[in-house]
């Protein structure tokens, strides 16, 4: 006869609402981890999705996501002549606010040349840019579809095709289109203020402006001899790909990336107490039980068995509850979570070390009940 | 009444149990003697804080005596003040049925089940255990409520589902706390009268604490127990 789940039936209703209680907390606990695997994982989004090997930036600086960085475009061409550099390719970035359908829309603009590294990692619908200007390939978390036409600049660019999952660390999401579009709408002045910088003797200077030239190497190339190879031309600063989702992790989004995981803590914290309040509350409501249950000659055995079998059920059934509930609801969240299987596997672990550690709070006090208690009123 | 025989299924000898030291001591039981025989039911009685509850916890091997010795159904298990059986909670699964005031049935196992429990934590096999509870609730005429949790249960159907569980494991040594104090004269009568055929039918010995005057006729001995001390009868004092 087993007693845990004989007094769990008796009580279902009540049981599974405390299940339901500690779900959610488990959900929102689960919600913080996969937020703070989202925000590193969106940080490394935009620098991985090129698939390279090296960024060549701006000298002295960090560039072209933790420092501004601007170098000229034909950069590129002296970079594919480095020996191991197998493509190379000059990407711009910069962020816009737009208009769509009545409604602000935040973009992080990717400028790419076609043919070369630095383009959309892959399309989800749609195609790729196929023609030189105007075509732009946004990701799904924008809210464009196919054919939407949107105004960035002066100009109006036409939804060819979708990514999925393409977002800068700030979670605005990214859009591609051609290098020229790109270096114009960054560059390129509106006709009056031209016209002034024309004036003072300023204007006419090149567009051909990049924030980044990037490279795959060789197979066997050892990204950081090649680096030192740029770093020698002294008016560059070469990063190789370690290093850059190094500076994302540890510089762009550090203190984002600790707040959360202070917050992840805290309420991880929040939950043992919780737990261990929970487990320790449905020991003391059965104390008189556990009484008669030593009186009559119950072996301690029965009773821990009793208290740690409801610990764990309730545990787990919180957690299933939580991780089901998370698991429908992340795609809704307004940036990305991202709940990978060890994650998951962990913070189980946890529930269950927190359920044993707080079923010892309840065996405790059920261990020193006195039989003696069930007698008499 | 019931006849005596030469051996006591409950002998006290000397018992005696203080809380404190100094100036705090009580003494709650002072050289307590007492001999219960099979098929007797024996009433203690006695003021609040006279020392019933305390006799009560020693018998039933739940509190330790000061000093004194102790037969339960023939086994030596106390001596001198100390316990002979390393494990108590044994000793009370395999000698004891307890009967409380408020029958105690545990509210999560149906009538059968609470019987049952008793026997499975003897380790006897499922079903057996299954159809001895069937048995013992038939044999206390409360049967026909077999699947019904203790919350549905009237109090002296409750009362009996709990008689049955002290009976399940064939003790017989019964200890009785206040077994009618929740129940109105009729079914305290029907409740004594089951205890007094258990006794007989059982060959066991029952003893229980009480304050019920109107059940006095149905016990074979009542002990009055005052400051510690135990005699036989019942002075004014005690009821």
């Amino acid at each position: 006869m087993n007693l845990a789940y004989r007094d769990i039936r008796h009580g279902l209703g009540r049981f599974l609402l405390t299940c339901v209680g500690l779900g959610l907390l488990l959900g929102v606990v689960l919600a913080m981890i996969g937020i703070y695997r989202g925000l590193i994982v969106e940080a490394l989004t935009i620098a991985r999705a090129p698939a390279v090997d090296l960024w060549v930036v701006e000298a002295n600086t960090r560039g072209p996501f933790a420092e501004a960085s601007r170098i000229p475009g034909d950069i590129r061409e002296a970079v594919a002549r480095i020996a191991d550099v197998t493509a190379a390719g000059s990407i711009t970035y910069q962020t816009v606010e737009t208009e769509h359908r009545g409604d602000k829309l935040r973009l992080y603009v990717i400028g790419y040349e076609l043919t070369r590294p630095g383009g959309p990692p892959a399309i989800a619908e749609g195609r790729e840019i196929a023609r030189s200007h105007y075509e732009m390939v946004a990701d799904q978390s924008t809210g464009l579809a196919l054919g939407d036409r949107i105004r960035l600049g002066r100009h109006v660019f036409t939804v060819v095709g979708l990514t999925r999952h393409q977002v800068n660390s700030g979670g605005d999401p990214a859009i591609y289109i051609t290098l020229p579009d790109a270096q114009k709408l960054q560059f390129d002045l509106a006709p009056p203020a031209a016209r002034v910088q024309l004036a003072r003797g300023t204007g006419g200077s090149s567009l051909d402006t990049v924030n980044a030239v990037v490279a795959r190497l060789d197979a066997n190339a050892s990204p950081e001899a090649v680096a030192e190879t740029v770093r020698r031309w002294k008016h560059l600063a070469a990063i190789t790909q370690e290093a850059q989702e190094l500076i994302l992790t540890r510089s762009l989004v550090d203190r984002a990336r600790r707040q959360i995981g202070l917050f992840t803590s805290l309420l991880l914290v929040v939950s043992a107490v919780i737990i261990a309040l929970i487990i320790y509350t449905m020991t003391m409501e059965k104390l008189k039980q556990i009484a008669t249950l030593k009186l009559i000659g119950a072996p301690d055995r029965t009773i821990i068995g009793m208290i740690v079998q409801q610990a764990l059920a309730l545990g787990f059934i919180g957690f299933a509850i939580g991780a089901t509930l998370i698991f429908n609801t992340k795609d809704y969240f307004p940036r990305r979570v991202v709940l990978e299987p060890d994650n998951v596997m962990i913070l189980g672990l946890i529930v269950f070390a927190v359920c044993l550690l707080s079923s010892g709070l309840g065996v405790r006090a059920a261990l020193r009940v006195d039989p003696a208690t069930a007698l008499g009123g | 009444m019931a006849d005596a025989p030469d051996r006591p299924l409950v002998h006290l000898d000397h018992i005696s149990k203080h809380f404190g030291e100094g100036e705090t001591r009580v003494d709650a039981l002072r050289e307590v003697s007492l001999d219960v025989y099979p098929r007797q039911v024996v009433a203690l009685l006695g003021p609040s804080g006279s020392g019933k509850t305390t006799l009560l916890n020693v018998i039933g091997c739940i509190l330790d005596p000061s000093s004194g010795s102790m037969e339960l159904d023939g086994e030596p298990v106390l001596k001198d003040g100390l316990w002979l059986r390393p494990n108590l909670r044994q000793l009370r699964l395999d000698k004891i049925g307890f009967i409380f005031q408020f029958h105690n049935l545990i509210p999560f196992l149906d009538a059968t089940d609470n019987v049952a429990l008793v026997l499975q934590l003897a380790s006897a096999d499922a079903v057996a255990t299954r159809t001895r509870a069937v048995e013992l609730l038939d044999y206390l005429e409360v049967g026909h409520r077999r699947s019904a949790m203790p919350a549905k249960l009237s109090g002296g159907e409750a009362q009996r589902v709990a008689i049955a569980r002290a009976l399940a494991n064939k003790p017989r040594i019964i200890l009785a706390d206040e077994p009618t104090a929740a129940l109105d004269s009729k079914r305290a009568g029907i409740v004594m009268d089951l205890l007094r055929k258990v006794a007989v039918e059982q060959d066991a010995a029952i003893i229980a604490v009480t304050h019920d005057e109107k059940i006095f006729d149905r016990f074979d001995r009542i002990f009055s127990l005052r400051d510690g001390r135990l005699d036989e009868g019942v002075s004014a004092e005690s009821r």
